[in-house]
């Protein structure tokens, strides 16, 4: 680590030379939004050279994947000192320099189930923006109740065979790996024939197909398999035990569903996000429900927060991390409404000032709907947290 | 950020507290008040001081164990859940964290040792109407010779019609002058009149006719009475917080615990979709308030001149998630809820005072948007 961990205050102090020295100004800006986040990948347009110099730099010191083992790309970063990252990137206003599925969701999966042959293979290029993944879970039939995936593989010798086709998933087209709910064993009992497969889009029987949404975006794809040959060391974990991994992994998914709300005004409190936008000037309604966003969002994030140091600390949140989701996106939706409301009709013309304002605001009606429905988040934590009869 | 998670020391206190609290406090003791007419169990209190947590915030020189505010915000939790009447927020925490502002004057450090030995308690005589409002006391203490002279009325002064001591809040010149007073509750010119108050607890209304007070009685200096009433009202605010997070687990604990026993149309009504995700919604919103809560008394503990937003979050979300927890808690349980036999309505009614006290939701959203910039 290029960093002096001597205590708290010397990181601190180094942190923020570095960023001095090498965050570019075109990304002190904190936009979050479709276009100004980097995804990396194969076929990544780079907003601009600085967008792309700041995910190079980062990727060079670990410091996209800050808690990642050092030998697999990462920073090496405690919870505590990437707190301290994230807190010194905010006070310059610096974007995230790189944010992907392969970092959220299949980067936790592989470090908890992956060989260690499978983590040096596959996460330094997601470190460095190199591979963008997306997810293969959804079916036509198997949306909410996941486990029902019926996408299979079979078994011939050195490879499985994989026919079948995926919906709801997010940035197909634009991906270079997917990761993969698979039956391969259609005998046994629905969550225990599933396997967890990883491999190439380009590499021949895939198809994908994106499909237009009312934000008039196409941010998900349908993705069809068709004899597609996936050799057996892209397996993690064991076969048909792929249920565990997938489970590991939608705990993540849900936390960075949750946490993924302030695309506009990161940072920023939305009440004074709504007075500054109208020269101060806001009614009673509007702001009572800014002063109660505010509160609620403030809330949620100090949770996320608990929830990752409990984690860290070795207890994990398991099932209760439902709440997360069921939280962060409700109140996603609840703070896209009141950008709406403040917008007045302003924010009614799709390329109007407001800009992606009515786009991002249709996009958040799929918050309570993508990961699991916020009813089927109540109903993980009323049956597992709660202990109420199924 | 602090670290949100406990360490061993407090899982420790936690533990011990609820064991204590739950063979020498359950619920049926505070009925047994509620029916014999008294605010509080003196022969608690005085256990309660034997434990330490009358000198949870008084520092070690005065006799305390000062353990911080999120040992203290953790100690009125567990008195939350089974609804423990007692005058540890007015005096443990924020009597002792006012006198500890100025603990090198020794009129204060004699009070902290006695607060954490469980000798004396305090009531704050803020309110003098009916919303919480100290920047605009109106009360005036008059300069006379050496010394001042106290006129006028003060309301809603929790634990009160007990205390031993009084921290009182008046005006000493325009705008933001004002001074805190610490005098004792019998001293000539005071009448205490009880107040009857839902919650069963110790309130009163109090009338300052000409109360002499000297230069000794000031706590910290004259016109500067936030200097050392701020901290001790961010205090009082985040234990009360702590207290209605409390209250909430335990009002869903019973309905939880009610939805898994209670029959209709042949099935355990936990089995109710609609229930289950309104149950499950209620304890969302009680996890994600005890966010706030630890967060609160993280930032007292460690930046406490930047802990007032953290603390008015806690009293905010903390007031609406205790009326959430009640009115779901008295609706999941039918009629039951309703009577006096069954628990759930001193939660309610507990929950209600809680909310008021020390600026209820609006209050301290106020104090947010304020801080926000808005």
């Amino acid at each position: 680590m290029p960093f002096d961990t001597t205590s708290m205050d010397t990181f601190r102090a180094d942190i923020r030379t570095w960023l001095a020295e090498n965050c570019p100004d075109g990304v002190r800006d904190g936009d979050m939004t479709q276009d100004a986040i980097c995804w990396g990948g194969k076929n990544f347009k780079f907003e601009s050279d600085d967008q792309k110099q700041w995910m190079e730099v980062c990727a060079a010191n670990g410091l996209t994947c800050p808690t990642w083992p050092v030998e697999y790309g990462g920073g090496g970063f405690t919870r505590d000192q990437e707190k301290v990252w994230l807190e010194e990137l905010e006070a310059i206003d610096a974007r995230m320099p790189l944010l992907s599925f392969g970092i959220w969701m299949l980067g936790p999966a592989l470090l908890h189930f992956g060989s260690h042959e499978q983590k040096l293979h596959y996460l330094p290029p997601i470190c460095r923006g190199e591979i963008r993944w997306c997810q293969g879970y959804s079916e036509p039939g198997a949306g909410s109740d996941l486990a029902n995936v019926q996408s299979k593989g079979e078994d011939k010798g050195d490879h499985w065979l994989v026919n079948g086709q995926k919906v709801w998933t997010s940035y197909a087209d634009k991906a270079d790996w997917i990761f993969a709910l698979i039956r391969t064993d259609s005998d046994a009992p629905k969550h225990k024939g599933i396997s967890f497969l990883l491999f190439d889009m380009h590499g021949g029987g895939v198809t994908t197909r994106p499909i237009k949404l009312i934000s008039g975006a196409s941010p998900f794809c349908e993705t069809f398999f068709d004899d597609v040959k996936v050799p057996k060391d892209q397996i993690v974990g064991e076969e048909n035990k792929g249920w565990d991994v997938a489970k590991y992994l939608l705990t993540h998914e849900r936390e960075m569903i949750s946490g993924s709300g302030s695309s506009r005004g990161a940072g920023r409190s939305l009440g004074k996000v709504l007075s500054d936008a109208n020269n101060g000037a806001m009614d009673a309604t509007l702001r009572a429900e800014a002063m109660a966003v505010d509160i609620e969002e403030m809330a949620v994030e100090l949770t996320i927060e608990r929830y990752k140091d409990q984690a860290a600390g070795g207890q994990g949140v398991g099932d209760a991390s439902a709440m997360l989701k069921y939280a962060g996106t409700e109140l996603n939706k609840r703070k896209h409404e009141l950008f709406m409301s403040a917008g007045g009709s302003t924010a009614l013309e799709w390329d109007g000032a407001t800009g992606s304002l009515p786009a991002d605001w249709l996009r958040t009606k799929a918050n309570s709907i993508e990961g699991g429905t916020s009813e089927v988040m109540l109903s993980i934590l009323s049956k597992r947290v709660l202990g109420l009869p199924g | 950020m602090a670290n949100l998670t406990l360490t061993e020391d407090e899982t420790m206190l936690v533990d011990s507290a609820r064991g204590f609290l739950d063979s020498a406090s359950p619920v049926e003791k505070f009925r047994e008040l509620r029916d014999a007419g008294k605010a509080y169990n003196p022969e608690i209190w005085k256990q309660m001081a034997d434990l330490g947590w009358t000198g949870v915030l008084v520092p070690e020189d005065q006799g305390g164990i000062d353990m911080g505010h999120t040992a203290a915000n953790l100690l009125a939790t567990e008195m939350g859940k089974t609804l423990v009447s007692s005058p540890f927020i007015s005096t443990a925490v924020m009597a002792a964290t006012a006198l500890r502002q100025v603990s090198d004057n020794p009129r204060a450090a004699e009070a902290l040792n006695q607060i954490a030995a469980g000798e004396i308690t305090y009531g704050l005589a803020i309110d003098e109407g009916p919303k919480h409002s100290p920047d605009c006391t109106m009360m005036e203490a008059k300069k006379v010779g050496n010394g001042f002279e106290l006129s006028g009325d003060k309301t809603f002064v929790v634990d009160g019609a007990n205390a031993d001591r009084l921290l009182v809040l008046a005006r000493t010149g325009d705008g933001d002058a004002l001074t805190l007073f610490d005098i004792p509750a019998d001293r000539a010119g005071i009448t205490r009149t009880t107040q009857n108050m839902i919650d069963a607890r110790d309130s009163a209304a109090i009338n300052f006719d000409k109360v002499e007070a000297t230069g000794e009685d000031i706590i910290g200096s004259v016109d500067n009475a936030m200097d050392v009433l701020k901290p001790a009202l961010n205090a009082g605010a985040a234990a009360l917080s702590a207290e209605m997070i409390g209250l909430s687990s335990g009002a869903f604990g019973m309905t939880v615990g009610y939805l898994q026993e209670r029959k209709q149309f042949g099935i355990v009504i936990g089995q109710f979709q609609a229930l289950q995700h309104r149950a499950a919604h209620l304890w969302s919103e009680i996890e994600v308030t005890a966010s706030t809560i630890l967060n609160a008394g993280r930032m007292l503990d460690e930046d406490p001149e930047n802990a007032e937003l953290a603390v008015s979050l806690a009293k905010a979300r903390a007031s609406q998630t205790a009326k959430l927890a009640v009115v779901e808690g008295v609706q999941m349980h039918g009629g039951i809820g309703m009577t006096d036999a069954f628990d759930m309505g001193f939660f309610m009614k507990r929950a209600r005072v809680a909310q008021e006290w020390l600026g209820d939701y609006g209050y301290h959203a106020e104090k947010i948007a304020t801080a926000k910039g808005y």
